[in-house]
């Protein structure tokens, strides 16, 4: 007999194995964890508080999770709508120009920000460029018949829709002859065309700007991101009430000096261009551009009237933040996770000591080590996996809540939870383990004698 | 045969006549506890062979050393020297594994204060032997439901240990220990803690189970019920002061 079992091959080991552990196993399993979840309940409040610290921990880490990703998520949709092969100039007028307004009455005349003359040299001196498209953004009032909106106004070339990859919702954008011909033309935004035109057909009619009148050749799609462009000349970021002339016609118009009454008084700003896109053939040299204008706009410009911003590099550092997010949410996890393993523990050993003489009774019934180390093991998982299983739940909720309260983009990813239990179960094999070991090496007739 | 429980299996007559075929026996057993330097010797050699059938009484003072001869017996505890067999096999050279397994496959126990497990109810109670001995569910159930009839707690199978009496827990303590068709059942002062009706009502079990050709070892103090048994073994000092056989 036992010769037999020696010469056994593997493949009938193997098969012994299985035809034993299949069916019986996954009884044992499944009774173990009934008595498990028995004498859990019959310890409601302590299991409960016992796994407050998973709980929390896992709640706290999903929804970190949640509200970090959303905020990538919505920042890198952002600068990916700025185009990845662009760099953006502006022109900002320097904090020294703002603070010097003073008391006196008398009219200030002041000057900053991008010029042709820049343009004209980051275009013939850097190789790789394959497009530039400047603006000039002045915020008006525009009318129609009754009704007008203050808007920006914003003076560009005919590339400035495939720049920002914008497209239009009928009509055309205005042409390059038109451009040459300094011609009163405008495409309207989404916005414009509703607050001007609520009933009828923007396409033909024409508009007031400052007494002149531009007739509407095209309406360009809504935006997806309001703060995009935003404009030099004051506007908000609500909603981009925008209108599009030809540049000729912009500086024809309205000249580059722009008079308007401050509280110190009269101000006149002169500003040649606000804006410029400048379009890199090869996007893995658009940082290395961005550099070099930031170096010849420095070498031009006396003091910092400008900003150099490279959409690329804001998705990385969307990325970044969002990767020091997840750093910081791992550190809270890793913490509370060990808080929680520890009270897991101590409730363990606890439950180990009360229950001495049930492991006497199973150990004098046949039970071996190994199963009272199953059985503990078992109690603990349970335990930590209800925890993280509440953890997750409320993990979910946390961020449909901000998102609802606070309009706040949050992205459960499908991961987040997953390895937030999948590591709680782990916390209660891991603080398990020592109870369970405590509790097999029980002494048997000792156990059963205690009290 | 198969078909039947096996705490229902009826005796052989074999076993009720003089039948000398050894289930277990000690030889030389010796037991010495160690409290640091202080070694304290409870057993002094103690020799015993347990038949098929016996029906067995251990007396003698408090403190003589029967619940550590039991717990030898019960493989809870193994012997300073000497040897315990149990059916074929040697339990003196076994580890920790080889000692549950036995126990749980060739020994009932009866304790004193009952010892169920709370949580658990009455079927759940008896079937514990059968899960860890790996038996399928429904084979377990269909033997602890028919143990629970046969100590009369066929209607209580599913109460909780506190909900029954202490003759009640009792009898669900004889149905376990049934359950696994053991070689000897060991019961420590199993009437105890029990007033003298219960108690009666336990012996009357016994008696039953004796007929039925069951190997029964009872440590008990009072004379009355050792009379109720086949053979009286009385200890003293850690040694065999008498062993008579009756009747
Ligand atoms: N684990 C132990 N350590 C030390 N001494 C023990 C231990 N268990 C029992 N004893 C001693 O052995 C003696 C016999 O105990 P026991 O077998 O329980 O007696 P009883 O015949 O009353 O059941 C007693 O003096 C007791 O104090
Ligand atoms: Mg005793």
């Amino acid at each position: 007999m036992t010769d037999s079992v020696n010469h056994a091959t593997a493949a009938s080991v193997l098969q012994r194995l299985t035809v034993h552990l299949r069916p019986v196993y996954w009884t044992r399993l499944r009774k173990t964890a009934e008595v498990g979840i028995k004498s859990i309940h019959a310890h409601g409040l302590r299991s409960l508080l016992t796994v407050l610290g998973i709980v929390i921990g896992v709640a706290a880490v999903i929804s970190m999770l949640a509200v970090s990703e959303g905020a990538s998520f919505e920042a890198q949709q952002q600068f990916r709508a700025l185009g990845s092969n662009n760099i953006i100039v502006k022109s900002v007028k320097p904090a020294s120009l703002e603070a010097s307004g003073g008391s006196n009455m008398r009219p200030q005349a002041i000057s900053y920000g991008l010029t042709y003359e820049d343009i004209l040299t980051i275009q013939q001196t850097i190789p790789g460029i394959s497009n530039v498209i400047p603006s000039r953004i002045i915020k008006k009032d525009v009318r129609h018949l009754g009704r007008d909106i203050s808007t920006d106004v914003v003076g560009t070339t005919v590339d400035y829709p495939i720049s920002r990859n914008y497209s239009l919702r009928s009509g055309r954008f205005f042409s390059a002859d038109e451009m040459l011909a300094q011609r009163n033309v405008a495409v309207i935004s989404d916005e414009v065309a509703s607050a001007l035109f609520p009933m009828t057909d923007p396409l033909g009619e024409s508009i007031r700007i400052d007494g002149n009148y531009y007739n509407i050749v095209g309406v360009m799609e809504p935006e997806a991101y309001s703060n995009l462009g935003r404009s030099q000349a004051g506007s908000s970021n609500a909603a981009p009430t925008r209108i599009f002339i030809p540049l000729s016609a912009a500086r024809y118009r309205f000249g580059e000096t722009l008079v308007r009454q401050a509280t110190s008084g009269v101000e006149m700003e002169t500003v040649e261009l606000h804006e410029a896109i400048i379009q890199v053939e090869d996007q893995t040299q658009v940082e290395a551009v961005g550099q070099i204008i930031e170096q010849i706009l420095e070498r031009r410009h006396r003091r910092v009237d400008y900003a150099v911003e490279v959409p690329l590099a804001l998705i990385r550092q969307a990325e970044e933040s969002a990767l020091r997010d997840q750093i910081v949410a791992g550190a809270i996890a890793g913490i509370s996770l060990l808080v929680g393993g520890i009270g897991i523990m101590n409730i363990m050993l606890a439950s180990v000591t009360e229950r001495t003489r049930e492991i006497g009774i199973r150990r004098a019934l046949g039970a071996r080590k190994k199963d009272i180390v199953q059985q503990f093991l078992i109690e603990a998982v349970i335990l930590s996996g209800v925890g993280g299983l509440i953890g997750v739940v409320i993990g979910i909720l946390i961020p449909v809540i901000i998102s609802l309260f606070w309009g706040m983009t949050t992205i459960v990813t499908i991961t987040a939870p997953l390895l937030a239990f999948s590591i709680s179960a782990l916390i209660g094999v891991v603080f398990g383990i020592y109870p369970s070991i405590r509790a097999a090496n029980m002494d048997p007739v000792e156990a059963l004698r205690h009290a | 045969m198969d078909s039947l429980a096996p705490g229902l299996q009826p005796g052989s007559t074999t076993a009720r006549t003089v039948s000398r075929q050894t289930v277990a026996s000690v030889h030389d057993v010796t037991k010495t506890y160690f409290m640091g330097e202080l070694a304290v010797q409870v057993l002094h050699g103690i020799s015993i062979d347990f038949y098929q059938g016996d029906y067995i009484s251990i007396m003698g003072p408090s403190g003589c050393g029967k619940s550590t001869l039991m717990n030898i017996l019960g493989c809870l505890d193994q012997p300073t020297s000497g040897s315990y067999f149990l059916g074929d096999k040697d339990t003196s050279q076994m580890n920790d594994n080889e000692l549950s397994a036995i126990r749980g496959a060739r020994l009932g126990f009866i304790f004193q204060s009952y010892n169920l497990i709370p949580q658990l109810t009455v079927l759940e109670n008896i079937e514990l032997p059968l899960f860890y001995q790996g038996h399928p569910e429904q084979h377990s159930r269909r033997i602890a439901t028919e143990l629970a009839a046969r100590v009369g707690l066929g209607d209580r199978l599913h109460h909780r240990p506190f909900e029954l009496s202490g003759g009640q827990q009792q009898r669900v303590a004889i149905a376990r220990a049934l359950s696994n068709d053991p070689l000897i059942i060991l019961a420590d002062e199993p009437t105890g803690n029990l007033d003298s009706k219960s108690g009666a009502e336990i012996l009357k079990l016994f008696d039953e189970l004796h007929q039925q050709g069951k190997t029964l070892i009872m440590v008990t103090h009072s004379d009355e019920l050792a009379e109720r048994s086949q053979r009286q073994i009385r200890l003293r000092d850690g040694r065999v002061e008498s062993d008579d056989r009756l009747s």
